[in-house]
């Protein structure tokens, strides 16, 4: 990939008109609405925007109003990636007629169930069949928009309405699937994953998505207050923690070969500076009964799930 | 007055037939996935791209779920769009029947009517399109491979015209037409696509306090697909009933504007009768079953019996004046079914005609046969002891059976 | 907000959206209100990055941040982030 030839200041930024207005009905605090904001100041000219059904896309279109200063269109839950698909069909074979000149880009919109569970079919095709388009997953780690259900990208002991701690049962016990090594086994040319703490890393991989010709996938690491039950001002920090923590580190993979980001490689390269998961945990009350000492083997355990995956990675990055 | 054009006659089968006119058409995203006996239309149109005859964008999806989100997407964006499914197929597309029509998206689609599973069955029956009525998607039911020709041609003009702004079903009987090779009369090239046109899109207020055009365009930005809650969604699904009524008068004025062209009109484009107009008794179907069902009546019009079949062109939005006055002389008439409406009280098509006479009087006495489920034959003699039945009806004046299924086994 | 609402013969085709959501308020969602100190802000401009509301601006003019009460909906991550310490979240009514 060539040098970028955009950098992202914030003064530049905060002059940019917003694509993604004030007036949504998001809650406060809302990560995923840091996401779409961050997002649509990395846009680089005409663009269109597909939302699955979601958080995101009640929050921001209820009729009769819109948030949206862009093309918007939305169908349905688990199909975001195939309304991608057709935008950038129809793009095609406009261009083909000659029926409007130089680029339009197409940002898909989905949060973690309509992308780690319903969505993935229609994600995986449209990847494979290398449709140009940015796939933007904002991952608030449950079905809030439903009442917060546990989804596929719902991390290992968070107590959900469907995965609810019990007596004997820890809240959800599986672990979290790795949505974005999944897509960077579709062998598309962009995977990144990303944090709303870090904006300009946020601003500079949605660019870097837009810009690679073919199928791009970011992953946004989006709390949720209201789902994971903290107070509405520690949304960044939240997110901020995750990385610090390696419970969700940044890293990019461009056309296969995976890097990690710069706030990630500080973990990497002074490992005494890579916190401990219990600073992440003790933050969120969907973790509480955690520190109840009957569930006190899911904290060990979820750093050591946390632990060979960041081991993991450090290989893919060479910097085991 | 123009001068009906000159045609090439083509041996096609309905698939066959079906891709041709969409090629025609001058579609600008064919997006779809296979499904036994559509699947020689989405071939056929790939070779169309492979050989660069078309400019269209082909998406071959991972689902039909995706080929009809795409195509809606793609109709969205402010192309032409078309693709094709059956049975199985269309049930997985059944969510997003509701989005398109819902956003008023004109895509067409062909419909190889099929048996629904399970059993697993690949023939023809009309259960999946019948499951689809309440869609708000405009349905067109064909009778050979001729008029599902014609039929796709028109289709695109009646979903984008601007007072209809509805997807449309072409639907025609698997293995019997997609599967059948019949003489068909083609158009050439040009004369369909000067006919279809270029796709119009009306104006929209959007949210910049200005009409725009009602697509997804970067210059012009509207919102579609928003939540629309207690306060609006009733008159967005009134409006949709109105693009309905609207279409009837507009499928009709296509139906002569294409006869104009090309010498084939079928009926009013709405209801296609065949001797009714001093009939006794009368079938009432829609699909090949009509090719069969007419021989039977010039037979039985031979011998003196005063016999009639009323084909149904459109199912939506449903004729309802031309079924009243097409069977005003009528003394018994049999609803002839491809599916069944279980545990309700006969098919589909029997609810909707013995509905609509409900208000005639005097109404004749109005009979059901299901048949022909999963594929099974439908020959002559069997559609002929139809007619016999109603003879008796109409001799006793009244119905021993009201629902009654044709040649299955005990 | 208890206007008239339209007909379906006046609402666009297709369920278009007919009114920009910045002329719905969300400020009255509030319960603490971020105060800024323009003396300690440092204008590092991260607070109008990361508003969810959008509610953060930078006016030109003034070369200063300027907070939209009309949709800010007080959850305070401006006040946690702030380098500075230059926001503060206060009870509404209270200041």
């Amino acid at each position: 990939m060539t040098l970028p030839s955009w950098k992202f200041t914030a003064k530049e930024i905060v002059k940019k008109p917003e694509l993604f207005t004030s007036g949504h009905r998001a809650c406060a605090g809302c990560g995923p609405a840091i996401a779409l904001r961050q997002i649509m100041k990395a846009t680089r000219g005409p663009t269109i925007v597909t939302n699955a059904t979601g958080c995101m896309e009640v929050v921001s279109t209820i009729y009769p109003y819109t948030a949206w200063k862009v093309p918007w269109i939305h169908t349905a839950f688990e199909n975001v990636a195939a309304n991608a698909s057709g935008i950038e069909a129809a793009l095609k074979a406009m261009k083909r007629k000659e029926m409007y000149k130089g680029t339009i880009d197409v940002i898909a919109f989905a949060g973690d169930g309509g992308t780690f569970d319903i969505g993935i079919q229609a994600l995986s095709g449209a990847a494979e069949r290398g449709h140009d388009f940015l796939y933007v997953l904002y991952d608030n780690e449950a079905y809030m928009n439903t009442g917060i259900q546990r989804s596929g990208g719902t991390p290992h002991g968070a107590s959900t309405t469907t995965s609810p701690a019990g007596k004997v049962i820890p809240g959800k016990t599986q672990f979290k699937k790795p949505i974005a090594d999944i897509m960077v086994a579709h062998e598309i040319p962009y995977v990144a994953t990303a944090s709303i703490a870090y904006w300009q890393d946020v601003l500079m991989k949605a660019r870097k998505g837009l810009e690679v010709e073919g199928p791009a996938f970011l992953h946004v690491f989006a709390p949720c207050p209201r789902g994971w039950r903290y107070d509405t001002s520690k949304t960044v920090e939240i997110a901020r923690l995750a990385v610090e923590t390696c419970v969700f580190p940044l890293w990019e993979a461009v056309n296969g070969n995976y890097s990690l980001s710069p706030q990630s490689k500080i973990a990497a390269l002074k490992p005494d500076r890579k916190k401990p998961v219990i600073d992440y945990l003790k933050m969120q009350r969907r973790f509480r009964h955690l520190f109840n000492p009957s569930f006190e083997h899911e904290r060990i355990v979820i750093q050591e799930r946390i632990d060979k995956r960041w081991g993991k990675l450090l290989k893919k990055c060479d910097m085991a | 007055m123009t001068t009906v054009q000159q045609q090439e006659t083509l041996a096609l089968n309905g698939d066959e037939a079906v891709a041709l006119a969409a090629k025609q058409s001058d579609v600008d995203v064919v997006a779809a996935y296979p499904i036994t006996p559509q699947t020689i239309i989405v071939e056929r149109f790939s070779e169309y791209v492979a050989d660069g005859e078309v400019e269209t964008e082909f998406v071959c999806t991972e689902s039909e779920h995706s080929a009809l989100t795409a195509c809606l997407a793609a109709s969205a964006t402010g192309v032409r769009t078309f693709t094709a499914t059956a049975s199985a197929g269309l049930a997985l597309m059944h969510e997003i029947l509701y989005v398109t029509s819902g956003c008023r998206a004109p895509v067409v689609m062909a419909i190889t009517n099929r048996a629904l599973s399970a059993p697993i069955n690949i023939h023809c029956d009309h259960s999946d399109s019948m499951a689809e009525r309440d869609s708000s998607w405009i349905q067109l039911y064909v009778e050979n491979s001729q008029e599902a020709y014609d039929t796709i041609i028109q289709a695109f003009r009646i979903a984008e015209h601007t007072k209809v702004l509805l997807p449309i079903m072409v639907c025609l009987d698997a293995f019997f037409l997609s599967h059948t090779l019949e003489n068909v009369k083609t158009l050439p090239d040009k004369k369909v696509k000067d006919f279809v046109g270029t796709r119009q899109i009306p104006l929209v207020m959007g949210h910049e306090g200005k009409k725009v055009p009602f697509k997804l365009d970067p210059k012009n930005p509207i919102t579609i697909g928003p939540l629309a809650l207690q306060d609006y969604y009733f008159e967005h699904k009134r409006q949709q009933e109105e693009a309905m009524r609207n279409a009837s008068g507009i499928i009709s004025e296509i139906n002569d504007l294409y006869s104009q062209l090309s010498g084939r009109k079928y009926g009013n484009g709405l209801t296609d009768p065949y001797f009714l107009e001093d009939a006794d008794i009368a079938t009432i179907c829609v699909g090949s079953t009509a090719g069969t069902t007419k021989y039977v009546v010039d037979n039985l019009r031979s011998r003196g019996i005063k016999a009639g079949l009323l084909r149904l062109r459109t199912l939506r939005p449903l004729p309802t004046s031309d079924i009243v006055s097409a069977l005003a002389s009528t003394k018994a008439v049999a609803v002839m079914d491809r599916s069944h409406s279980f545990g309700g009280y006969g098919g589909p098509l029997f609810h909707e005609i013995r509905h609509v006479l409900y208000d005639t009087q005097p109404h004749p006495h109005v009979v059901n046969y299901i048949y022909g489920l999963g594929g099974r034959d439908m020959p002559q003699n069997d559609i002929q002891d139809i007619y016999i039945d109603l003879q008796k009806i109409q001799q006793n004046n009244a119905v021993e059976n009201y629902v009654n299924f044709v040649r299955v086994r005990e | 907000m208890s206007e008239r609402k339209k007909g379906w013969k006046e609402i666009p085709v297709g369920g278009v959206c007919w009114k920009p959501a910045t002329e719905y308020s969300t400020g009255d969602w509030r319960t603490f209100k971020p105060v800024h100190d323009s003396e300690k802000c440092t204008k590092c401009l991260l607070c109008p990055i990361i508003c969810p509301d959008a509610s953060i601006n930078w006016n030109t003019a003034t070369q200063d941040i300027e907070f939209n009460y009309n949709f800010c909906k007080g959850c305070g991550i401006c006040a946690n982030e702030c380098p500075a310490n230059a926001i503060e979240m206060v009870r509404e009514g209270e200041a």
